[in-house]
């Protein structure tokens, strides 16, 4: 099947996320200090601060979503290409948030479609792909539920897998294990690396759980 | 988090801690009563006016003789010449009204969401709700009639007109000027509403994830939020489509006259001095009644149609551009509905101070405050009774509300989606399709004609929207502070009075300013309830606006303006003024 060449488990090329003395600025307050960092595909960095340390507006930055009041400097490049002017749309860089703000107007399965590349095409094509993901994401034969229904790792791995589905060259996390409980984050964390490994994807993690920080990788970026 | 979270999340927020159980059992049972209270009065006159539209409809008036039922009414009305294109031109613009004034607001919505241009275009449509729907439409016809402002622009340089065209641009037969005024007045309204669901869903969040995933801005909108706020804005858009299928006072304005469009026709039939027409009236009015509940089901229906064809589309991976072009042509859209308001107003305004205005001129040769003088005596009968009966009604619907939402939180209840139809009732039932019934009870009580009746037939309408104004805040303001009052010592009532009224001093003052314009607004009310014996400046200026006389209709139309403007104006300063007393008082104490 040719979708097979698509599945989500498939390495990729790797990718490069690297911030040039990236500062961001608020009503002319300084808030992050221009941060210099280079991600290679695969590895997970980590951004470590208390709340209001503006580690959620950095994300928020990379991905192209920084409200306008903000004002931000330095360059970020992603697989060499700067991400400066771009709409978040074109930039490739997928995130996730402490909720997995699925949409409650679909069901799983049309969650995962709706974050599914055009590229795939047919309805029987983008449907056996979902159906993989599902089955990657241990929820084979869930599809046709609400999201509202699954708990709370069970959603967590929809969102991930809508986001990769999407085929992003770089991951943003946004304290995505801080609402599980013990024993859940620890696994979700894996799988959640696992995958962002395989992929060879640029990752960046912001938490404030030294757990997260301890499983990740390097750099460990300690914000004031 | 999904949007069944959030509704779950309200907080049914239950009897304050900390006060004798006793005592709090009987103020309870106090306020129990108001939404009862408010129901009946609510409800009754709706109810009471529908049974006394439908009775004459089959015959029964007993005022009139009428006491046999007979269908010789409605024979009557499908006899009547003109019906048939009425009806079509009913249904057409008010169709075409409330899905342009919606496509536009949806459109720019979508297109401008997240942007500061988003948030700039909410304070500038904000004060267009304020301006009452006749003085709009008068200062719309001084702008496209063949002598307005457009023509005048364009002439004679580019028209070659030295005299005024001899064109139907106003009354025109098709209704294009009420359905532009329409669309002019609503789009505000929509995009408000939309504004306000925004804001109770996670549609910022869902826009990100949306953008994130490769959406373009419009598309992301379109796929990713539209369908979190669709539930919320579904009342208000229904309410839109049943005005604009029945309003009277701009189709009187604006609306084609041979024949007008149904609402306007039955009123006709209703102040024909011929009496045996007020059986077929009601049979019209009933027919506006079928004909807006029929319309509304369709509309229900091509939602569900829609959003049942459009399931594979939401999935199907399409991402969508960027968006530009929906960015200008909806900012074009917006700015001119924005253009029009204020060249409208604007319009109104220099007609009452012109002394000479002749035909291509932009601006008139001389000014006067001639037609002020000559017409305030006649002017200040109608003003006294606009202020009183909105400042009274706007004063009853503010205690009714208060009391309703106060009761609400003690006793723990928690808002329904059956009580929100309640609320939109009186909205989304034509006023032509029961006033005439509730005027037929007012005559049965002895009261018709008077300053009560007045103002309780404005009651109806000011009502929902205070309490649709004020419910949100009044619902979110941080229970903390009335705990923690209540822990102090403070009984309920105290707590009501110095702690809540005063941190929503600001809502409760723009929920006031919203219900007084609403009253000032009111037309067919009027004319009903007032019996022709109490005019306003709203009936005053609609009775004038097809005169020839412009500078007394500029006259009337900005008189009839200024009292809502007045109204928000006070409402947006006075916490500022209360706020910087307070201050000043405390400094002095501490002196």
């Amino acid at each position: 099947m040719s979708a097979d060449r698509r599945g989500p488990d498939e390495p990729r090329s790797e990718h490069r996320l690297e911030l040039d003395r990236v500062g961001l600025a608020l009503d002319g307050r300084q808030l992050i200090a221009p941060l210099s960092l280079v991600i290679e595909g695969g590895r997970v960095a980590v951004l470590m601060g208390p709340s209001g340390s503006g580690k959620s507006s950095l994300l928020a930055h990379l991905c192209g979503t920084l409200p306008p009041q903000f004002e931000a400097a330095g360059r970020v490049t992603l697989d060499g290409a700067d991400l400066t002017d771009l709409p978040p749309e074109r930039r490739r860089v997928g995130i996730l948030f402490q909720d997995d703000l699925l949409f409650p107007h679909m069901s799983v399965a049309e969650n995962l479609a709706f974050g599914l590349v055009s590229r795939v095409r047919g309805r029987a094509e983008r449907r056996a792909v979902v159906e993989r993901a599902l089955a990657d994401a241990d929820l084979a034969g869930f599809g046709g539920r609400d999201p509202a229904t699954l708990s709370g790792g069970q959603r967590a791995r929809v969102a991930l897998m809508r986001a990769l589905l999407a085929e992003p060259a770089a991951l943003l996390l946004d304290e995505p294990f801080g609402k599980l409980d013990a024993a859940l984050r620890d696994r979700f964390r894996a799988w959640v690396f696992d995958h962002a490994r395989r992929r060879g994807l640029p990752t960046l993690l912001v938490t404030h759980d030294p757990d997260d920080a301890r499983e990740a990788d390097r750099p460990v970026i300690q914000l004031a | 988090m999904t949007i069944s979270d959030q509704i779950d999340a309200t907080p049914g927020n239950t009897a304050v801690p900390g006060t004798p159980a006793r005592s709090a059992r009987r103020r309870r049972s106090r306020l129990e009563i108001v939404p009862i209270v408010t129901l009946i009065l609510f409800l009754g006159p709706i109810a009471g006016g529908l049974l006394g539209t439908w009775a004459p409809a089959f015959g029964i008036l007993p005022v009139l003789g009428g006491t046999t039922p007979t269908l010789d009414p409605w024979r009557g009305l499908l006899a009547a010449p003109g019906l048939g294109k009425a009806v079509a031109l009913s249904v057409g613009t008010g169709l075409v009204a409330t899905l342009a004034s919606f496509g536009i607001a949806l459109w720019f919505c979508a297109a401008w969401h997240g942007t500061r241009t988003f948030a700039a275009s909410r304070r500038l449509l904000a004060p267009l709700l304020a301006l009452p729907h006749a003085a709009f439409a008068i200062g719309l016809a001084f702008l496209m009639a063949p002598s307005g402002w457009v023509v005048r622009a364009l002439s004679p340089w580019a028209t070659g007109w030295s005299f005024p065209p001899d064109l139907a641009s106003v009354n025109d037969p098709w209704g294009v000027a009420l359905v532009l005024g329409l669309v002019v007045k609503e789009t505000p309204f929509l995009m408000l509403m939309m504004v306000a669901a925004l804001g109770q869903t996670p549609a910022d969040k869902a826009l990100t994830i949306a953008r994130t995933l490769g959406y373009g801005p419009v598309m992301a909108w379109i796929k990713g939020v539209l369908p979190l706020v669709h539930a919320q804005i579904r009342l208000p858009v229904y309410a839109v489509l049943a005005f604009s299928l029945s309003v009277v006072d701009v189709a009187l304005i604006l609306g084609p006259t041979a024949p007008p469009t149904l609402a306007v026709l039955v009123l006709r039939w209703f102040s024909d001095p011929d009496l045996a027409l007020r059986y077929q009236a009601a049979a019209g009015a009933c027919l506006q009644l079928i004909l807006v509940a029929a319309v509304v089901a369709g509309w229900r229906l091509a939602e569900v149609v829609v959003s049942r064809l459009s399931r594979g589309w939401l999935v199907s991976g399409r991402r969508g551009g960027a968006g530009l072009g929906a960015r200008v042509a909806s900012a074009g859209s917006m700015a001119a509905i924005l253009a029009i308001a204020v060249g409208s107003s604007a319009g109104l305004a220099l007609w009452s101070v012109a002394s000479r205005w002749r035909f291509p001129d932009l601006l008139p040769g001389g000014w006067t405050l001639e037609t002020w003088t000559r017409a305030l005596p006649a002017l200040s009968g109608p003003a006294w009774t606009t202020l009183t009966v909105g400042l009274a009604a706007t004063g009853v619907a503010l205690a009714l509300v208060l009391g309703c939402l106060e009761n609400e939180q003690r006793s723990g209840s928690r808002p329904s989606a059956r009580g929100l139809w309640l609320l939109y009732l009186p909205l989304l039932v034509p006023q032509i399709g029961f006033l005439f019934g509730t005027q037929v009870l007012l005559v049965a009580a002895g009261l018709d004609g008077g300053w009560t009746a007045l103002v309780w037939s404005h009651l109806l309408f000011v009502l929902p929207y205070v309490f649709l104004t004020l419910a949100d805040p009044y619902r979110a303001l941080d229970e903390r502070y009335a705990r923690s009052a209540a822990c102090l010592g403070a009984s309920p009532a105290r707590v009501f009075l110095r702690v809540k009224l005063p941190l929503l001093l600001r809502p409760v003052l723009i929920a006031a300013a919203i219900g007084f314009s609403v009253s000032v607004a009111q037309y067919l009310p009027t004319q009903f309830a007032g019996a022709g014996r109490l005019p306003t400046l709203t009936t005053e200026a609609v009775g004038l606006a097809a005169g020839a006389d412009r500078r007394l209709i500029g006259v009337y139309g900005f008189a009839q303006a200024a009292p809502p403007l007045a109204g928000f104006a006070l409402a947006a300063l006075l916490p500022g003024l209360i706020a910087r007393a307070r201050r000043i008082g405390r400094m002095g104490g501490r002196a």
